[in-house]
């Protein structure tokens, strides 16, 4: 039996749903980033098996995936800068903490 | 039962696995180690899925600069960090009801729809590296180089916002 499409949506899905579900309800900025990365993975997944498994089998979804990473590479370096920034200022790195726009 | 399933089954359980104790850790240097085995196994997927230097890239990237770059992230903030999670248990329910429904609205998505036939993979003689290679530098040639110019701005923006402040000479 060979492994099907389907199989390959599913495991992106749960990754994607457990990722939502950190980003969701963790209080550590550095916990949010790393569950906003699994779903920036998950889709790099879903990216790959369609571009093989898809209708018109093409190395386009390989090259989306890389641009993909290097735009959460990016992303991962400037939040990472921003962080470092704010711990120095106010010494917290909790998502709840950072309510200086609120006040 | 197949090679090809008993690989698949493997590695997709270790990327679950790895996502799911990366959540329920709670110290956050664990975290960041369940993280790499989930990178490590994500980019085994890559090359079952034949596509070898997306799997090369993630290895390189992800478990590579990405995991070191969050653990400098954690050293460099609160080291003994421990993430106990929120307070309020009433936000975790909602989120957890809110993600439950999109889990299941997908899963029914992508079980009831119809999908292509799978391809019978005609065995190229042209590489995978060298399409992508060819592709990259013929039709996406200009995302490739605003790729290029956003990794700049995003190194010189690192650096400025991540440099001390107010010891100007």
């Amino acid at each position: 039996m060979s492994v099907s499409i389907t199989s390959y949506l599913l495991v992106a899905l749960i990754l994607f749903c457990v990722g939502l579900y950190g980003a969701l309800t963790k209080r550590n900025a550095v916990v949010v980033l790393i569950s906003i990365e699994l779903m920036l993975n998950a889709v790099n997944i879903n990216l790959v098996a369609f571009s093989k498994y898809g209708l018109y089998p093409a190395v386009t979804g390989h090259i989306f995936s890389l641009f993909t990473m290097t735009v959460a590479a990016a992303e991962v370096a400037v939040a990472l800068a921003i962080l470092i920034a704010l711990y120095r200022n106010k010494e917290t790195v909790n998502v709840d903490e950072m309510d200086s726009m609120k006040r | 039962m197949t090679g090809e399933f008993i690989a698949f089954f493997v590695l997709s359980l270790l990327t679950i696995g790895g996502a799911v104790f990366m959540i329920s850790f709670t110290r956050v240097v664990h975290m960041v180690i369940s993280l790499g085995i989930t990178f490590i196994s994500i980019a085994g997927l890559y090359v079952l899925l034949g596509a070898e230097f997306v799997g090369v890239a993630q290895v390189l990237v992800y478990s590579g600069a990405i995991s070191i770059l969050m653990l400098f992230g954690i050293m460099l903030t609160k080291h003994d960090a421990s993430d106990e999670g929120t307070g309020n248990t009433w936000k975790n329910w909602l989120s957890l009801i809110f993600v439950a429904a999109l889990f299941g609205l997908m899963f029914w998505g992508i079980q009831s729809s119809v999908w292509p036939a799978p391809p019978e993979t005609a065995a190229s003689d042209v590489s995978n590296v060298k399409q992508i290679g060819l592709d990259v530098f013929k039709r996406y040639v200009i995302p490739f180089e605003l790729i290029s110019v956003l990794l700049l701005v995003a190194l010189v923006g690192a650096i400025i916002m991540a440099k001390k402040e107010g010891n100007k000479e």
